[in-house]
C-alpha cells in the first residue's frame, strides 16, 4: 500500500483520543521514530536491551497489552552524532492504548530508553498527551507497506499455531 | 482520608429515589450564574451530610458545570486552560472518537445539549413522584429570582415497572456494580474490583498510578471535583422484543438470547455463574452476585459472549491496568414504561445516565473507544456493543455455542443517544468559590 506523504489519506483520516490515526495497511498498524540520543548516552540503550530481555523472560505477557508483532531497536550515527530508531508493527491504532502504554514502559526500568532522548517530555508518565505528542513529532511514516499475509493479527498467527499443535497431537492420537 | 464534607454526595452514594429530574440551565451574565448559584448551593449535599440525613430527606441536589459554564461564571482564563482538551471540547465534539456516528451523531440530539450556551446541570432526585412536583417548583422560583439565569431543557426521570429493583426499559437489572473507593467508607462486594484509589474518581487524591498530578486550577476549583460524563440513551423497547422473537422460538431461548447480549440474564444473575438456567436468588445476593472473573472461568466465552454488554464495558481480568479505566456510574429511567404486550408506541424512553470519573479520556472516552465502539474488540472483526455501541444494521453478534458458534448478523440498533455533554461537578467549597466569584 502506497502512502501518502505525512502518513495519512486525506479523504479518510480517522480520529482517536489523541488525534488523527494513522492508517492500517497490509502491514497492520505501526510507527517508525527516529530521534536523536542525549549525547554518550548510548550505553543507557544496550542496558535498556538487556533490561527489556529480562523483564520479557520473567513476565513473558508483559508486552502483551500492546498488541504488538515485532519491536525493533536501532542505534546509527549521521555526522557524528547517534540517532535511536524505534520501530512497532501492532494489531491496534497507537492511540487505544496509549494510557496503558505509559503505564507499562513506566514499570521501572522498561522507561529508561525514553529519557535518553532529547526533547522527551519529563513529566510523561503522568501526562500522555505530551508522550503521544512526542512520539507523533518523531514518527517518520513509512510510504509504502507490505504485508505477505496481509491484515493478518498476532493473535491469529498464535491462534493458527495453536490449532496447528493440537491437530498434530490429534493425529499423533491416531497412530 | 476523603473531605467527605465537601465532596457532592453523588460521587460517593446513590439516593434512595425513585424520581428526579434534570435541568439544563444557561446564564445570561456571570451575576446572574451567581446569584443563582448562591441561592441554591445550601441545597447541595456533601457526602457526609447525605448520609446524615438520609433517613428523612426527601430530595437530593447535585450542581455541574459544562467548561463554558465556568467561563459564564467568571473563571478566567488562565485557569480555564488548565482543565482537559477533551473536557474544553465538549462530548459533541468528540462524537467521531466516541463513536457517534449516524443515528447517533450529535446532530440529531433532542435536549439542547449541543448549545454551547449550555452552562449548568442540576441533577434533583426526589424520594417520590409527588416530591419532584414539589421541589421542581422550588427550583422554578428560584430560577425566577435569578434573572438571566435561563432553563434551556429539562428530563423527569423516574423507576419504571414491574420490578422492585432498580432496571431499564429492556427489563435489566441495573446498579450490581457497586465500586469502593478508598477512604469512603464503603467495603467493596466480592468480585467489584477491591478497594480503588480516590484519585481516580475524585481530584486531588493519589489514583492508581501515584499521587496527583496536572490538575485544574485554582486548586480551590479543583479539589473534590470530578468530571461528568452526560449520556441520554433511548432504549428502542418494540424493536428489542422483536429481535427476541425472532431469534428465539421459546420464551426461554428469548430470554437466554437476552442473556447473552448482556452477559447477564435480565434478573442480574451473571452468566458466568449461572450458564444454563436463570438464578434471580444469585442475582439478589451482593456478596455473589458479581463474584467472577473471565481469564480463568470463561476464556472462550462460552458463558458471556466475548462481545456481550458487561464484558466490553468492564472486562475485569481480560484488561490491562483495568483500575486505570473504572468508573462511577449513576442514572435513571426516562419515559413511560411500555408492557410486556403492547405494542411500541413510539413515545421516547430509555436511560438518562452519568459517568464519574477523574480523567474523562482515559475513562469515559476509553470504554467508549477501545471497549464499546471497537469493532475488532477482542478479535470480534465485526462487532460492537450490542446494547449501548453504534448498530447501523450491517455488524452481527457471536455466541460461542458448543460445537460451533451461533452468530447473529444485521444486527438492529436497541438504543439511540439522544444526549449528551461534559461537566465538572466542583467540591461544596468550590462551588462557594464559584458563587462568591473570588
Amino acid at each position: 500500500m502506497a502512502i501518502p506523504e505525512g502518513g495519512f489519506f486525506p479523504d479518510d483520516v480517522e480520529y482517536g483520543r489523541y488525534g488523527p490515526i494513522f492508517p492500517k495497511t497490509p502491514a497492520c498498524y505501526g510507527f517508525t521514530i527516529v530521534a536523536k540520543i542525549i549525547p554518550g548516552r548510548e550505553e543507557a540503550f544496550r542496558e535498556h536491551g538487556r533490561t527489556l530481555e529480562k523483564a520479557v523472560k520473567d513476565q513473558p505477557d508483559i508486552l502483551a497489552p500492546l498488541e504488538l508483532h515485532y519491536l525493533r531497536w536501532v542505534l546509527f550515527e549521521i555526522k557524528g552524532e547517534t540517532y535511536f530508531m524505534y520501530q512497532g508493527i501492532f494489531d491496534t491504532d497507537f492511540d487505544k492504548y496509549t494510557e496503558d502504554a505509559v503505564a507499562l514502559f513506566s514499570q521501572s526500568g522498561i522507561s529508561t530508553v525514553f529519557e535518553n532522548l532529547e526533547g522527551f517530555p519529563a513529566d510523561w508518565k503522568t501526562n500522555p498527551e505530551a508522550f503521544v505528542e512526542f512520539v507523533r513529532a518523531h514518527h517518520r511514516p513509512s510510504f509504502l507497506e507490505y504485508g505477505e499475509y496481509p491484515y493478518v493479527s498476532a493473535d491469529e498467527i498464535k491462534k493458527a499455531l495453536r490449532v496447528k499443535h493440537l491437530f498434530s497431537q490429534m493425529l499423533d492420537q491416531m497412530q | 482520608m476523603l473531605d467527605l464534607d465537601d465532596i457532592q454526595y453523588i460521587l460517593l452514594n446513590r439516593a434512595p429515589a425513585r424520581a428526579g429530574r434534570y435541568e439544563f440551565l444557561s446564564f445570561a451574565s456571570a451575576e446572574a450564574g451567581r446569584a443563582w448559584l448562591s441561592a441554591l448551593v445550601d441545597q447541595v449535599h456533601s457526602v457526609e451530610t447525605m448520609r446524615a440525613s438520609i433517613a428523612d430527606e426527601k430530595r437530593w441536589v447535585t450542581l455541574a458545570f459544562t467548561w463554558n459554564g465556568l467561563r459564564a461564571l467568571g473563571v478566567d482564563e488562565a485557569a480555564l486552560a488548565t482543565f482537559p482538551e477533551e473536557f474544553r471540547q465538549g462530548m459533541a465534539a468528540r462524537a467521531e472518537i466516541l463513536g457517534d456516528t449516524g443515528a447517533n451523531h450529535p446532530d440529531h440530539w433532542v435536549d439542547g445539549t449541543t448549545d454551547p450556551d449550555l452552562h449548568a446541570i442540576v441533577l434533583l432526585f426526589t424520594r417520590t413522584v409527588e416530591d419532584r412536583a414539589h421541589y421542581q417548583e422550588e427550583l422554578a422560583s428560584l430560577l425566577a429570582a435569578s434573572p438571566g439565569a435561563e432553563l434551556l431543557s429539562a428530563l423527569d426521570v423516574e423507576a419504571i415497572p414491574p420490578f422492585g429493583y432498580a432496571h431499564d426499559h429492556f427489563g435489566y437489572r441495573d446498579q450490581l456494580t457497586n465500586l469502593a473507593i478508598e477512604g469512603s467508607g464503603d467495603a467493596p462486594t466480592p468480585g467489584s474490583g477491591g478497594l480503588l484509589k480516590p484519585g481516580e474518581f475524585i481530584l486531588g487524591y493519589p489514583d492508581e498510578h501515584g499521587p496527583p498530578a496536572g490538575r485544574p486550577q485554582p486548586e480551590v476549583l479543583s479539589r473534590n471535583g470530578s468530571f461528568l460524563a452526560y449520556r441520554r440513551l433511548q432504549e428502542h423497547v418494540g424493536k428489542f422484543r422483536e429481535f427476541l422473537a425472532e431469534h428465539g422460538e421459546t420464551p426461554e431461548e428469548q430470554e437466554l438470547l437476552a442473556a447473552k447480549l448482556m452477559g447477564r440474564w435480565r434478573s442480574g444473575a451473571p452468566l458466568v455463574l449461572a450458564p444454563d438456567k436463570d438464578d434471580p436468588k444469585l442475582a439478589d445476593d451482593p456478596q455473589r452476585n458479581n463474584d467472577f472473573n473471565y481469564k480463568q472461568d470463561d476464556p472462550f466465552g462460552y458463558a458471556v459472549p466475548l462481545g456481550a454488554h458487561i464484558r466490553r464495558v468492564n472486562p475485569r481480568d481480560t484488561a490491562a491496568s483495568i483500575n486505570r479505566h473504572r468508573m462511577i456510574r449513576r442514572g435513571a429511567t426516562y419515559g413511560p414504561h411500555l408492557p410486556d404486550d403492547a405494542p411500541e408506541d413510539d413515545q421516547e424512553r430509555g436511560v438518562a445516565a452519568f459517568v464519574l470519573c477523574a480523567s474523562l479520556i482515559r475513562q469515559f472516552e476509553f470504554a467508549q473507544n477501545v471497549w464499546i465502539n471497537d469493532k475488532n474488540f477482542h478479535e470480534l472483526g465485526n462487532e460492537r456493543d450490542p446494547i449501548i455501541g453504534t448498530q447501523d444494521g450491517t455488524l452481527e453478534f457471536k455466541i460461542p455455542t458448543r460445537p460451533i458458534r451461533r452468530t447473529i448478523t444485521g444486527l438492529p440498533a436497541f438504543t439511540t443517544v439522544r444526549g449528551g455533554a461534559y461537566f465538572f461537578i466542583p467540591g461544596i467549597e468550590a462551588l462557594r468559590w464559584l458563587a462568591a466569584g473570588d
